[in-house]
């Protein structure tokens, strides 16, 4: 396949090393960091505007935690030596030590918290249940019947507790994906103590968005009502969050066109011209500038209810298709000029390959499936709960 | 002996261990080869190179390096008067079958470039499991029976050195000639250089010529901004160079 070079290239760095799969990588663990941030805002912070999307948020950072290691997986050349990075992991590298934190995230926090605010409904089902359902049920009791209120108290302060060690854990997950980039010294468009720092609030900002947007679906698609109270909440933090995020990004921007080091033009003319469209068009100013208008204006404005949840609609869109190009930006971006500062190569994406479009649109699939299945096994609302939205009669047999 | 089932299922997980080390093969010995007596480096004298590429064709034969891929490469500048911050630079086939005549105007050189077995190396410290190392004998090398292919070591590399070998999916990069050097012999590319600009150094050795050349001419290494403890010193290099 023939590359497209401009300038002087080392020969060796005329390919590119990591593909669209390693852009749905941060994406992914972004967006499981930033859903639990908001599930522990209700837990924690006891915010209970936010409670409705709870678990949904939870459910949510699961299904795409799950998938959080594919991408790397197929990306690898030898995926089936890659169990030896927990075996013999390097530990001066940062890629092996994400492997544990991933582990720990997973097993010690989230299925755990997921487990201990589920268990209650678990049991009840296990019981009032039949055939296969009941066996998987009761697999999920994992041997834990007892529903007395001591014991749903017990599990309500150590769910208390793992949020609270869940909070900088999330950071971890994702401030860790921050410094894989950051800690490499070699690629001054990725090498900045700044990295962690805007990965950790650019993942809650695409996790705040990717489950206000899920419950405003998943309630149409129940026919209840929007928690608009809640909504707002959300939309409200997510502001905060993005502005934090920006002022973030911007000041890592400015400092490098203050600075003007040496690799100052080589990164400027990148901008200017291949990642024109994807960084300045679609990262700044439709996937961030928009966004942070609309939300602000609904915060002066008094606006209706349907203008409202329009705007939220849009704003949340846009601010995870901007993450995503952040993303890009960041992974491809760091790729295309030459560590000579001489010259710039091209990124052509495949389609039908391992690391192709294909896999990659697979892949963003996938933790939906795997959520709409969480969601039927655990259903996230309590039915009794919701309102029904006026003029249609509750859906039956939707849970 | 009566082979049980129970039996070869006992004796199958010994056979694939042993099979595994059949498989592996024994190393070349070098019994005379003592790895704490060397450290290496290599000397490139800029002056002296004439672009001609036999280093890299030697190279590439040496260690069978796939087409498009180099383990060492050569580089043409051309810096016009002051314009020392905007070299022109070209490495076509990374200087394989040498190059095209020079530009007239400004001057012109040229630069060889391999992997500067640096002593606080980059891609070794961010290998998530350890396939690339640094020998007691200070050569970086990878175990690409273990490498995952991950690539992280491509993307750390200041210097442009490391690729994915299509063959193997496993990264690749000079070795220095391992398989020679502990043997007494010289590199491939410094054997084939016919003009000395390129020469192994034995930095532990006393009696290696190098100390006398570091001692009476202006080396520098590449990027020491990067302060990576690069081994391969260059004489006569222009602040062009990067």
């Amino acid at each position: 396949m023939h590359i497209p070079v401009e300038g002087f290239m080392y020969p060796n760095e005329v390919e590119l090393q990591w593909s669209v799969l390693i852009v749905l990588y941060p994406f992914i663990t972004g967006l499981v960091a930033g859903a639990f941030i908001l599930a522990s805002l209700e837990r924690v912070f006891r915010v209970d505007a936010v409670k409705p999307t709870y678990r949904l948020a939870l459910l949510t950072a699961l299904a795409f935690l799950l998938v959080a290691p594919l991408p790397l997986q197929l990306h690898l050349g030898h995926p089936e030596r890659s169990l030896e990075m927990y075996l013999t992991p390097h530990r001066s590298s940062a890629m092996a030590m994400f492997g544990f934190v991933y582990l720990w995230y997973l097993t010690a926090v989230l299925l755990l918290e997921i487990w201990l605010d589920y268990r209650h409904d678990i049991v009840v089902k296990s019981q009032t249940t039949t055939g296969a359902t009941r066996m998987i049920y009761r697999v999920l009791t994992l041997g834990s019947s007892n529903v007395s209120k001591r014991a749903l108290h017990i599990d309500e302060r150590l769910g208390y507790f793992i949020t609270l060690i869940g909070i900088p854990s999330a950071f971890l997950l994702h401030g860790y994906v921050g410094f894989i980039f950051g800690s490499v010294k070699a690629n001054p468009w990725w090498s900045s103590p700044l990295m962690p720092i805007v990965f950790i609030f650019s993942a809650m900002v695409s996790g705040i968005a990717a489950v206000m947007l899920l419950y405003m679906l998943s309630s149409r698609l129940r026919r209840r009502d929007i928690d608009l109270r809640c909504v707002d909440k959300i939309a409200q933090y997510l502001l905060y969050v993005f502005v934090i995020d920006f002022s973030l990004e911007m000041l890592d921007l400015l400092q490098r066109i203050y600075e003007a080091d040496e690799s100052f033009r080589s990164l400027d003319f990148m901008v200017h011209t291949r990642l024109w469209t994807s960084q300045v068009i679609i990262q700044i100013l439709l996937g961030t500038v928009t966004p942070i208008a609309l939300l602000a204006l609904v915060q002066v404005l008094k606006l209706s209810d349907t203008t409202r949840k329009r705007i939220y609609s849009v704003a949340g869109c846009l601010t995870v298709i901007g993450i995503f190009a952040m993303r890009w930006n960041v992974v491809i971006g760091g790729q295309l000029f030459s560590k000579s500062f001489l010259g710039y190569t091209t990124y052509k994406m495949a389609f039908a390959t391992r690391e192709g479009l294909l896999t990659a649109i697979a892949l963003m699939i996938l933790p939906f499936g795997i959520l709409w299945v969480l969601v039927k096994l655990l259903p996230p609302w309590p039915d009794a709960g919701s309102i029904p939205a006026s003029g249609t009669a509750p859906a039956h047999g939707i849970s | 002996m009566d082979i049980t089932r129970r039996r070869l299922l006992m004796l199958l997980p010994a056979a694939a261990v042993a099979w595994k080390y059949v498989q592996a093969g024994t190393p070349e010995a070098s019994p005379n080869y003592k790895l704490t007596e060397h450290w290496w480096g290599m000397l490139i004298d800029i002056p002296k190179c004439i672009g001609c590429g036999s280093c890299v064709r030697a190279c590439a034969e040496e260690n069978d390096v796939p087409e498009g891929y180099y383990r060492t490469w050569i580089e043409r500048y051309h810096v016009a008067d002051w314009k020392i911050e905007r070299p022109e630079v070209e490495s076509p086939d990374g200087g394989k079958q040498g190059f095209p005549p020079n530009q007239v105007g400004g001057k012109n050189f040229f630069v060889p470039k391999l992997c500067n077995h640096c002593a606080d190396s980059p891609c070794t410290q961010v290998c998530p499991v350890g396939a690339t190392f640094v020998t007691p004998d200070g050569v970086v090398l990878v175990d690409k029976t273990y490498c995952l292919g991950c690539r992280y070591c491509v993307q750390a590399c200041p210097y442009g050195c490391r690729f994915i070998n299509p063959k193997t999916n496993t990264a690749e990069k000079c070795s220095l000639c391992y398989h020679r050097i502990t043997k007494g012999l010289t590199t491939a590319c410094c054997e084939a250089c016919p003009t000395g600009a390129r020469q192994l150094a034995d930095l532990k050795n006393p009696q290696d010529p190098i100390h006398e050349f570091l001692r009476t001419h202006n080396v520098q290494v590449l990027k020491p901004h990067m302060a990576t403890g690069a081994k391969v010193f260059y004489n006569g290099m222009d602040g062009s160079v990067r």
